[in-house]
Formats: C-alpha cells, sequence, structure tokens
C-alpha cells in the first residue's frame, strides 16, 4: 500500500507540517483504501519544510515546501493517479538508497549513521524501529558478548564523544567499568545548550530508541543497570517521544529486570532540564539531578569513579549512544572506515545562518569546512559572500573563510582556534559583524555562568562591558590587549568547560578579525553594516509607500517626507535608535 | 497517568524522601500556579525538610522558574546565534514596541508576557518566536507586527475560545 509520511519534529510543526498532516488525515479518514498515513521525525532538509514523503514499496519520493492545498494535489494526481508532481519533488531516493532530484547535493556527501532512522521511520513506533533493524545490537551484546568484548568493539571502533571534547568513548566506559560498587549510573546528556545546535533534539525527536538501546548496551558494559537521560525542558517533543519509547520498551522486555532473557537488568529515567546552560558540563549536570543549583565541582575524582551520588558514573551524549547500536552490528571496523586517521566515523551537523539549504547534515569526519558550507550547504543565501562558520556555540570560535579548506575533526577545528563542539555550524555573510558576534557569546556565556569561579563570574563581564563600548563606538586603542590578557587569565583559572572557553569566541575574532576590531575603535566604522551606532539608515524607495509611520515614530524628527511619498533619513539628526526599522510595516528601512 | 504525575499535590503527598526530588517539585509547582508563589517555596520546603533558603537558591538558579505570574501569552523571542545572525535583536525590539513591555516583564493588561530563550533548535527557520505552544519562524519586523496584532484583536474581540495559532 502506498505511504504518505509526514515529517512532523519540532521545525516542521512550526513551518506548518501539523495543518498538512491534519489535510492529509481528513483525505485519509474519507478514503481509507488508498493510502496509509504516517508520521516520522526529522527528514534534515529543513529549509524545504514542511516535507512529505510518498513511499511506494521501494520508491521514495519526497516534496518539499507542501501547503494543505498542495498535499491535496498530492493526494489527487500522485497518490490515486500515479502521476508524480515533478516540479515539487524535493529529492527522491531509489531502492538502493541513492538521492536523485533537485536536492541531490544535499545529501550528496552524506553518510548516515547517527540518523539512520531519522526521517525515515515513525518514532512513536517501536515495531517500525525492529523492522529497520532495531534491538538486534542489544540481543547480541547481551546474548552474545561479554563487558570486556562490547567496550574492545567500542575501543576499536575509534568513537570519540560526540558531545565536543572528543575523549574516545571505549576508554571511558573501561575506566567506569574497573570500579567495584554496589550501583553504577548510565547518564544520557540531552542538556543540548549551544544556541544554534539542534542535532540531538532531532535524534531523540526522529529516533529515541537508538539512544536508549545505546545506553542499555552501555549499561552492560560498565556493569550499570541505572540511566538516567537529562533532557532540556525547552524540547517537549522530545521528552514526549521518549516517554512512550521508554513505556514501550519495558512493555516489549527492552528494558525491566532480565532482559530478552539474558539476567540483565536495565531500567531509564528521564530528569527534565531547567533552563541552566552550565548543566551540561557533567559534575554540573549530576548536581542538577540530585536536585541542587548546577554547579561544577573539581575533578578528579572523575565521573567514572565518583559521579552522580558518588557513584561511579559513565556519561555520554544522544549522539554518541546513537553510534553505539549501529557498531556492535556492523562491527568496529565498518565504522572506523569512514573519517580520519584520529577521528572515526560520522558528525552530524546543524547547519544553520546565512546558509541557503539549512538542516542537518551528517557527513564523514574530515569533509572540509567549503564542502559543508557549499556543498551540501548550497552556498549562501540572497548571493552574499561567505565571510565565516561559527562552530561550537559559545565555547567555539568563528573560522574564516579563508581556512574552508578545514577538515572538520578533532584534531583540524582546535587548531583554528575553535572547538569541534557538538556540531552548531552557523554560517555568516559579509553583513555579519564579528565584534557584535563575539559580544553575542560573551553576553550569553555571562548570564550563563554559575559564579563559583571568579574569573569565570566577573572577568567575562568585564569582557563584555569593553566589547559593548567597541559596538558602540566608544573602543579605545589599549582594549585589545586588556580582552586578550583577561581571555588568558579566565581560561586559567576557571574550573569547568564553561569558563575555560568562554573567551574563544572573542580571541578568535581578535585574532582573525583584528582590522574589523580596529575599524570599530579608531575608525569609528562598521564594515559589515551591523552596529546601529556605527552606521547610517537608509530607506529603500521601492519598498516605501510614504505611510509616514517612521516620521512619526522618530524620537529626534529625522526623517522627512510627504505622506504617500518616499521618505528619507537625514544621517546627521538620526540618533541610530533603529526605531524606524522595528516600525515600519514594510522592511522598507534598512542600515549600511 | 501523566497528569497525575505532574500534579503538585500529589507529588507532595506521595514523596517518600527520595533524593533528587527538589527540581521535579518545583516543575509541577510551576505547571499548577503559572509560576513559583512564595507559599509553594513553604509547601516543598516542609515537606522535604529541606531549608526555604536552599529551595529559593535553586529556583533562581534555573531560568525556567518563574517568581512572578506570567501573562496568558508567554512570548519566547529566540536569541540564539541562528537567530541572532538572521536579525532577532530587532524582532525582539519590535515585540517591545508593539506589547510596550520589556524582556521579562508582562503587559499592564495581562496578556503578554516577554521573554528570550536560547536556542529553541528551529534555527533554519530563524528568526523564531514561539507564543505559548505556537512557534512562527522567518519573522520581519512587519509580519511579527500583523501576528501580534491578530492576537490582540482575536483578544479583544473578546471571544473566550482560545485563538489558534497561524504561521506565517
Amino acid at each position: 500500500m502506498i505511504k504518505a509520511i509526514v515529517g512532523m519534529s519540532t521545525c516542521g510543526i512550526s513551518a506548518g507540517a501539523q495543518q498538512v498532516y491534519d489535510k492529509l488525515d481528513e483525505l485519509h479518514k474519507n478514503n481509507p483504501e488508498s493510502f496509509e498515513l504516517c508520521r516520522t521525525g526529522c527528514i534534515s532538509m529543513c529549509y524545504r519544510e514542511p516535507l512529505v514523503e510518498v513511499r511506494n514499496n521501494g520508491d521514495r519520493i519526497i516534496y518539499g515546501d507542501v501547503t494543505p492545498e498542495l498535499a491535496d494535489e498530492i493526494f489527487a494526481k500522485h497518490i490515486v493517479g500515479g502521476t508524480v508532481l515533478d516540479e515539487h519533488v524535493a529529492c527522491s531516493i531509489l531502492p538502493d538508497g541513492t538521492f536523485v532530484g533537485a536536492e541531490k547535493a544535499f545529501h550528496g556527501p552524506q553518510k548516515r549513521i547517527v540518523l539512520r532512522n531519522c526521517g525515515t521511520i515513525d518514532p512513536e513506533s517501536l515495531e517500525e524501529y525492529e523492522a529497520s533493524g532495531g534491538y538486534v545490537a542489544l540481543r547480541k551484546a547481551l546474548l552474545e558478548m561479554n563487558s570486556g568484548e562490547i567496550i574492545q568493539e567500542v575501543k576499536n571502533s575509534g568513537l570519540r564523544g560526540r558531545g565536543g571534547a572528543g575523549f574516545p568513548t571505549g576508554l571511558k566506559w573501561s575506566f567506569a567499568a574497573g570500579y567495584k560498587s554496589d550501583i553504577k549510573y548510565i547518564v544520557c546528556n540531552a542538556d543540548e545548550g549551544d544556541p544554534g545546535a539542534f542535532m540531538d533534539r532531532s535524534v531523540l525527536e526522529g529516533d529515541p530508541h537508538s539512544v536508549l538501546e545505546g545506553m542499555i548496551i552501555a549499561g552492560k558494559a560498565i556493569g550499570s543497570s541505572f540511566g538516567y537521560i537529562y533532557c532540556r525542558a525547552e524540547y517537549p517533543m522530545a521528552i514526549r517521544r521518549l516517554n512512550i519509547a521508554i513505556d514501550d520498551a519495558r512493555e516489549k522486555g527492552y528494558l525491566g529486570k532480565n532482559i530478552l532473557g539474558s539476567s540483565f537488568d536495565f531500567d531509564v529515567k528521564i530528569k527534565q532540564g531547567a533552563g541552566a546552560f552550565v548543566c551540561g558540563e557533567e559534575t554540573a549536570l549530576f548536581q542538577s539531578i540530585e536536585g541542587h543549583r548546577g554547579m561544577p565541582r573539581i575533578r578528579p575524582p572523575f565521573p567514572a569513579e565518583k559521579g552522580l551520588w558518588q557513584k561511579p558514573t559513565n556519561n555520554n551524549n544522544v549522539e554518541t549512544y546513537a553510534n553505539v547500536p549501529w557498531i556492535i552490528v556492523n562491527g568496529a571496523a565498518a565504522y572506523s572506515a569512514y573519517g580520519t586517521e584520529k577521528s572515526r566515523g560520522t558528525k552530524v551537523f546543524a547547519l544553520a545562518g546565512k546558509v541557503l539549504h539549512g538542516g542537518l547534515a551528517e557527513v564523514p569526519m574530515g569533509t572540509t569546512i567549503n564542502d559543508l558550507v557549499f556543498k551540501v550547504g548550497g552556498g549562501i543565501k540572497n548571493g552574499k559572500k561567505f565571510k565565516a562558520v561559527q562552530m561550537g556555540g559559545p565555547s567555539g570560535g568563528c573560522i574564516p573563510s579563508e581556512l574552508g579548506n578545514t577538515p572538520v575533526d578533532f584534531e583540524s577545528i582546535p587548531a583554528t582556534g575553535a572547538i569541534m563542539g557538538s556540531g552548531g555550524m552557523v554560517v555568516m555573510d559579509e553583513t555579519t559583524c564579528m565584534v557584535e558576534i563575539a559580544r553575542f557569546f560573551l553576553n550569553f556565556t555571562q548570564d550563563e555562568s554559575c559564579g563559583k569561579c571568579t574569573f569565570c563570574r566577573v572577568g567575562t563581564l568585564r569582557m563584555l562591558e569593553i566589547l559593548t563600548r567597541i559596538t558602540h563606538g566608544e573602543g579605545e586603542p589599549e582594549d585589545l590587549d586588556k580582552l586578550l590578557e583577561l581571555g588568558k587569565h579566565i581560561k586559567d583559572a576557571s574550573l569547568c568547560g564553561l569558563g575555560q572557553t568562554a573567551p574563544n569566541p572573542v580571541l578568535t575574532t581578535i585574532r582573525y578579525y583584528r582590522d574589523e576590531y580596529l575599524a570599530h575603535i579608531i575608525d569609528k566604522k562598521c564594515p559589515a553594516g551591523s552596529c546601529s551606532a556605527l552606521v547610517d539608515f537608509f530607506i529603500n524607495p521601492d519598498k516605501c509607500t510614504g505611510c509616514t509611520i517612521c516620521a512619526k515614530n522618530c524620537p529626534v524628527d529625522a526623517i522627512a517626507g510627504e505622506a504617500k511619498k518616499v521618505h528619507v533619513i537625514n544621517n546627521e539628526i538620526c540618533a541610530k535608535c533603529g526605531k524606524c526599522v522595528t516600525v515600519c510595516n514594510f522592511d522598507a528601512v534598512y542600515k549600511k | 497517568m501523566a497528569d497525575r504525575e505532574d500534579n503538585f499535590s500529589y507529588r507532595l503527598w506521595r514523596y517518600d524522601g527520595a533524593p533528587g526530588e527538589l527540581i521535579p517539585l518545583l516543575q509541577s509547582a510551576q505547571i499548577h500556579f503559572g509560576y513559583i508563589p512564595r507559599r509553594a517555596i513553604s509547601y516543598i520546603s516542609s515537606v522535604t525538610g529541606i531549608p526555604e533558603s536552599e529551595v529559593y537558591g535553586v529556583t533562581t538558579f534555573y531560568s525556567q522558574f518563574r517568581l512572578q505570574p506570567t501573562g496568558k501569552y508567554v512570548i519566547r523571542a529566540c536569541a540564539g546565534t541562528a537567530c541572532h545572525v538572521s536579525g532577532s535583536k530587532q524582532i525582539i525590539e519590535t515585540i517591545e514596541d508593539e506589547l510596550g513591555v520589556e524582556v521579562g516583564d508582562t503587559t499592564k493588561d495581562g496578556l503578554f508576557t516577554l521573554n528570550t530563550v536560547a536556542c529553541i533548535g528551529c534555527c533554519s527557520l530563524s528568526p523564531v518566536v514561539v507564543i505559548n505552544d505556537d512557534t512562527f519562524g522567518r519573522l520581519t519586523p512587519s509580519n511579527l507586527r500583523k501576528l501580534l496584532r491578530g492576537y490582540k484583536r482575536r483578544e479583544k474581540s473578546a471571544s473566550t475560545a482560545a485563538p489558534v495559532g497561524e504561521n506565517v
């Protein structure tokens, strides 16, 4: 039977997938014989949301930018009539897995291991997960392998932690396995706090069982019988789908006592975060699960010895666990065939910002930044020039377009001053001001600093003040040296990853864009045309309708013009408050 | 079952001294009251034996918890990296201007509360604003104003039915 599958992750629904689903549901109720209606997680081509796939045996055709009206047409012409609506097809997938069609380039360099089921199965159906090879790895790990063999297999695969630091996963497991204790814990860090990163959300929403399966296998490997998933409260759908998955897995005997008759017990509990970025740091995360303020503590002792509730604990992030079942089934050699010598396998990136094709992309380690931006991402929006990518969120840095040939792996990215991070990749074009971006990230880390270490608490505030002054055109020549010095001390004197990396966005932008800083400080100009205090405002005559609303709202009467005629801003008088930009109903005001 | 699990008094009543329950208790209190009132802190403290000062300390540490009641519509403007690069600052200024409210505050009529959020993970639709449970993407100052005016209009027309969000 023909299946119509709607991509229903948070971003799909934001783009209108619910309305499309409702429309198809109505058609399905009237014609229950003609097709089967299903939902799935993130199909990863976020830029073409809402997406609907029509699957007929092995033939898979994915329509992009679907509206309820188009859903009607797809039903009448494709599902009933058998004619594909070529002009609306985003891409088609042949039975052998190759992609054809308009969005082929997006999928070309990709290899889907973590995202193997995302966008193809119904995340709320255990049967579909099993049908696509789910829980085969668990069966193998529990019934045919011992703890040492599992750890060895993961070690051989070369899998490294996908949360950002890149610590070898197998080695981490062997530490936790080595400590004797009455109880040990498995923790899954799903507190994806980096702004601009949504990989883990998509995996949890699109394939929650793969994370559970990875956790149970890890439990067997280190000898733990209980796991926590610490998930952001900002991800309600991920939590809902995880709960469904946990209930189903319990019912089917994949969680609970004596799993698959192996005499191994394991169960899982979800802990909702409450909105604190620092809780992505593992010792802070444990504090939060225990019900305290999420503040990091000194290591050692490391979590493998004394973690949650002072018991041996293994903590990995969502993507790491999702890799594990694939490795157990396909073998370490198959996994380590992808990637570079020291960074094996694949990595999921959330491509966003000024890139044409924003979405989720899973590529082998070692793919270059240029390939990600131009091949997968399709280049820059509106024909603008590629300026930089920001990797690693507030802990990361900006990598300029001149270093576009840098391969993304755990060795090359840190060499640029950025960090690999969890996989957020925000693309910036010539209109993005690097000083302003550094200020933005510092504002974030300053706000999220837990306050324990003085250098992180006070030092970031002082840096933020300096950067804010610079973007307001009040910078002084010695500011750059002050920033560099403060940055060095904050890195040296902070306890956890948040403080140790907080200066990175500032240090990398000074390293690569010193000229831009100097333009702000000496010439009082913002070359990117972004910092309001340092630019001039103009009205686009093609968009202006002469409605007079900007002139009425201008606090210094800098806008002149008659009703129904194009208005003009006098930049001599203008106070650069930006009010006109926000009041214009036609988006006619711009700054340069 | 899920409703009962979230119920504040049920949770307090069945609290058995298990560690790590403070944050879930606060979360259910917030669902129950819409914010964390002074008395909720006292209830939790008396049941769990955790000093009120510590409960308050945890409450103020996490950005999810609010000590003030919110408006009927909670607007969360995304200020994540992708949204920032795509102009979220203007979006936030537009909301402040249209509703006459600052970030963190509630309008005098009690209808709208404006907050910012670090990232809601819809980066490819940036800039994004979430109003209660409805997400709106690809916003500009002008289509955002239309959206907000739509909410205001529906409230004015005195219909008691909750407005249905539509995407722009």
